[in-house]
């Protein structure tokens, strides 16, 4: 058993510490969708009938390429961050918290990486 | 402890839904909504590197009717986000705070987010895309 008072245990400590790590990452790939966002919204008009051939070929070049990969990474980043401050903010029940938790950052680390290696795929002409 | 039953305090519910508290709710709701989009994205990429059957499949089932009507939210819901996050980080960058600029932003952020979902249409139909 401490003698500190649990007051004594908590001041200095801040509530997690890291909170603006999360918020200024959360801005920066908004900022960087955007762009990005906005790019691939022409480009998906462009895509007259999104026939196979059609979209091969745009997404095999390479700037389109290396920006689709940026824009999957990012949105999926993004996504995550979001995605974790929902669930902190309506799951109250610790365990169920920590589940969903990690379960979102799974999917979603699952989704950017199935999403970029099938860009990769497609760009290095499999 | 028996922390779980104690009453709770009056919450949103006992508030008039105004714009600035719907648009705000509305931004969670559009980002989280298009957290399930972003998977079919990743879903159409993998059916493209997956070959010219399985790019078929895939668009026939994006393109069947129900379907489309969920492409169709996820694109509204795209550019609600697109606008009303532009018009947060505006705030972040400490603009636009007096109220009757947050109620002049908001109404803009609504149509535009309406205008953008329609051109985006009208290009796609045009183009042939769909």
């Amino acid at each position: 058993m401490s003698l500190r008072t649990p007051l004594g245990k908590a001041l200095g400590l801040g509530s997690a510490k890291d909170g603006t790590g999360h918020w200024w990452s959360q801005r920066v790939t908004a900022a960087a969708l955007a762009l990005l966002g906005v790019w691939f919204a022409f480009a998906l008009v462009g895509l007259d009938g999104f026939d196979y051939q059609t979209v091969r070929l745009w997404l095999g070049a390479p700037l389109n390429s290396i920006l689709l990969i940026i824009l999957v990474a990012t949105l999926f980043y993004h996504s995550s961050l979001g995605v974790q401050v929902v669930i902190e903010d309506y799951a109250h029940e610790d365990g169920g918290k920590v589940v969903a938790l990690v379960l979102a950052k799974f999917i979603h680390l699952f989704a950017a990486v199935a999403g970029i290696f099938a860009v990769l795929r497609i760009s290095f002409g499999a | 402890m028996a922390s779980d039953n104690r009453p709770l305090s009056p919450h949103l519910q006992v508030y008039r839904p105004q714009i600035t508290s719907v648009l705000s709710i509305l931004h969670r709701i559009t980002g989280v909504v298009m957290s399930f989009g972003a998977l079919l994205l990743a879903y159409w990429l993998l059916a493209l590197a997956s070959g010219p059957v399985a790019y078929a499949g895939a668009l026939e089932v994006l393109g069947s009717g129900p379907v489309m009507l969920i492409l169709f939210a996820f694109s509204y819901c795209f550019f609600y986000h697109l606008c009303n996050g532009l018009r947060h980080l505006a705030w972040d960058a400490g603009w636009g705070f007096e109220l009757p600029q947050v109620y002049a932003s908001g109404w803009t952020v609504v149509i535009a987010s309406f205008v953008l979902t329609l051109l985006f249409w009208v290009g796609l139909l045009a183009g042939g895309s769909v």
